[in-house]
């Protein structure tokens, strides 16, 4: 700070304003990651979808089998078929990106050494089969 | 005292709900909204599904996928809105938004787990 700024404090009226230029309103189109990670960050819509899709299956399972036809029915219209097969799309591509990233999140330290990303990863994708394996099993054969 | 900030405990939830969302939610959506509906396999009966349903384990681990899915997708299209179109003035009413439909919503759930016969 030079004397001459500690001279005169307080009050000037064309105070300095911080140059920031607003990005674009459509900043992710610019590159393909940005596009990358607001893909990622939209399946949370289809997420919610499938959370109401999945509430209504519930419901009619619980009123008894005809509201169960209805439901499946339903299902069948072209709209809710093809919203489910663009939610499938995105929940895809969210669990993908989710257990990429599991590495970076989950340091697992065994016997004073860190395992490796490639093991984490792996234990996730294993994860995942195993549980596709068990709602099938649930749904299908039981 | 403090005021204790909110944010951590939405940030667990975020990441409990990712986890649980990418396990389970690919495979329902695939088998429940896709291959029943098209016919690739055939819709289980009526009676096995609400066998399945019935069961209280089946209704609790429901439950728990729905509230941890429904607040994962609230927190992260909150930072959607937040980031994607910049719109940080309408902080409050985005926030009232997400989380206020994750919580209405887990409420239908827990409602609708609850009064299976």
């Amino acid at each position: 700070m030079s004397d001459q700024s500690a001279e005169h404090p307080g009050y000037t009226e064309y105070h300095p304003r911080w140059l920031r230029r607003r990005p674009s309103t459509y900043w992710w189109l610019e590159r393909r990651a940005y596009l990358a990670f607001i893909t990622r960050e939209l399946s949370s819509i289809f997420i919610a979808w499938f959370i109401v899709y999945l509430l209504l299956f519930i419901r009619a399972v619980s009123r008894g089998d005809a509201s169960y036809q209805q439901f499946l029915a339903w299902s069948r219209h072209p709209v809710v078929l093809v919203l489910n097969v663009v939610t499938f799309l995105f929940v895809v591509f969210h669990a993908f990106t989710w257990f990429n990233l599991a590495p970076k999140a989950m340091v697992v330290h065994v016997g004073g050494k860190r395992l490796p990303a490639s093991v984490i990863s792996a234990s996730n994708y294993a994860a995942w089969v195993a549980a596709t394996a068990f709602v099938v099993w649930l749904l299908l054969g039981g | 005292m403090a005021k204790r900030s909110l944010e951590p405990i939405l940030w667990l939830l975020f990441s409990a709900g990712g986890v649980v969302s990418a396990l389970l939610v690919p495979i329902l959506v695939l088998l429940l909204g896709i291959a029943f509906p098209l016919g690739w396999l055939s819709a289980p009966s009526h009676e096995h599904l609400f066998a399945v349903l019935r069961h209280p384990l089946t209704r609790v681990a429901l439950f728990g996928v729905c509230v941890l899915s429904l607040f994962h997708g609230a927190h992260r299209f909150r930072f959607t809105l937040y980031d994607g179109l910049q719109i940080k003035h309408l902080n409050e009413l985005i926030n009232l938004f997400c989380y206020g439909g994750a919580i209405a919503l887990s409420l239908w759930a827990g409602y609708l787990l609850w009064v299976v016969p």
